[in-house]
């Protein structure tokens, strides 16, 4: 139990600092980013205490809203996909998640990869609607979410795979 | 009561949510709106620290290409200097009264940021170093900013880059001037708004601020202007300007303080007393 509780702290501070510290300034194509720090949520504990849940997404987002000076969108952005994520669970998932018997890292890739895109996209869309907060720049909206989730999706694979096969 | 409690127990992790969403909707609305942004942002302690910390590295990597912007900069003022036709003062200058209204002081950017909507960029000078909100900030090119939020150490910046700013901002040959915003688009490039339809203006012509909003002095060059054109009502033009600042790539700049803007101030606000 302790053990995991570390892993997971260990893991907020080095995803948050590895996003404002490096990955939101990579500024791909002038504005192009990936948020790796949404593997904490996606990858958290599936036993959990959902308050506890919500509330820890919540601080992440904060925190890396803190650093990048942008309100509140990343708080908005990640207590919202922590707060559907067991309806995306069972939907990606289906009899696994129902039985209580699903581990990450012995599921299907398919499965696993419809998981992840689906929580990316509502990530990055609840993101940018608040970012850019006009309803007549629903283009850019999009545009911004289309290719900023290909990056994070890319990005949130690779990272699974290596850090799995250590294991 | 029962019944209530019942209800939140059974909701508490949506009500949780709800709330938790509705605080991180309202830092985000008091983003958007201009000098708002008090409780979270970067001038603080643990993210100030930490920005300061990553820029002492990474200061080594820009470090040619700054000295040379710098060379650049002193050699323009040296020019300036020598060249002036009476640079021996003859007449007698009471040393109480400096005559100046304009206090300049360095510093670095240690945060920068250009690829938002709304860019803010964090300075390593604070309230310890006497830097106040509604400073002005520019470079050896041209303007940057106007400082928002201030903390003992930090102080934020809201860039020109920020589609919330409003700068006053004129012709350099003519004085016509107008508001200097951004549309969110290219970082180098910001529009002038507000230009009267009388003003003659060219593609190529010199934009610089108009002294104003007492937050810039007069003639801080801005950029040049790129391309033009008349808005719906057609009686104002909208400029788009290209800046001298190269934006994605600001080290060092200078905090302005306008000594008599409290005085600037209380006439505008009460004319009669």
């Amino acid at each position: 139990m302790n053990s995991i509780v570390l892993t997971h702290s260990f893991r907020f501070v080095i995803l948050a600092l590895l996003q404002v510290l490096i990955l939101s300034h990579i500024n791909f194509l002038g504005y192009i980013n990936p948020y790796l720090y949404i593997l904490f949520i996606l990858l958290f504990p599936l036993k959990n205490n959902r308050v506890i849940f919500i509330f820890l997404s919540f601080l992440l987002g904060l925190t890396i809203d803190m650093f990048l000076d942008s309100g509140g969108i990343h708080a908005a952005a990640s207590v919202t996909i922590a707060y559907i994520r067991p309806a995306i669970l069972k939907l990606s998932f289906g009899a696994v998640y129902d039985h209580q018997t699903l581990k990450f890292s012995n599921v299907e890739f398919g499965s696993k990869l419809s998981y992840i895109i689906i929580l990316t996209i509502i990530h990055h869309l609840v993101l940018f609607s608040l970012e850019i907060f006009n309803f007549y720049k629903i283009i850019l909206i999009l545009q911004y979410t289309l290719f900023s989730s290909i990056f994070t999706i890319i990005l949130c694979l690779l990272t699974t795979v290596i850090f799995n096969r250590r294991k | 009561m029962q019944q209530i409690i019942n209800f939140i127990i059974r909701n508490k992790s949506f009500l949780l949510y709800l709330l938790l969403f509705s605080i991180a909707f309202g830092f985000t609305i008091q983003s958007h709106s201009y000098h708002k942004s008090k409780f979270i942002n970067s001038a603080n302690f643990l993210s100030g620290g930490i920005y300061n910390s990553i820029n002492n590295v990474n200061e080594y990597i820009h470090l040619r290409s700054q000295n040379e912007l710098l060379q650049e900069e002193n050699n323009h003022l040296r020019s300036i200097l020598y060249n002036q036709p009476d640079s021996i003062q003859e007449t007698f200058v009471d040393s109480l009264y400096s005559g100046i209204s304009y206090k300049f002081s360095p510093a670095i950017i240690i945060k920068n940021s250009y690829s938002s909507s709304n860019n803010i960029l964090l300075l390593n000078r604070g309230k310890r170093d006497s830097i106040q909100q509604d400073f002005g900030v520019i470079s050896s090119k041209g303007i940057v900013g106007i400082v928002d939020n201030t903390s003992k150490k930090y102080a934020t910046v809201i860039s020109i880059l920020n589609t919330t700013s409003r700068i006053s901002a004129q012709l350099k040959k003519s004085n016509h001037f107008g508001s200097l915003i951004w549309n969110g688009k290219s970082p180098h490039i910001v529009q002038l708004t507000e230009i009267q339809k009388i003003a003659p203006i060219q593609k190529g012509d010199t934009i610089v601020t108009s002294g104003r909003s007492a937050i810039f002095p007069k003639n801080i060059p801005i950029g040049t202007i790129e391309s033009y054109n008349l808005d719906s009502s057609e009686n104002y033009y909208t400029i788009h300007v290209r800046l001298f600042n190269d934006m994605t790539s600001l080290e060092h700049v200078y905090i302005i303080e306008n000594k008599d803007v409290n005085e600037i101030n209380m006439l505008l606000n009460n004319p009669h007393e």
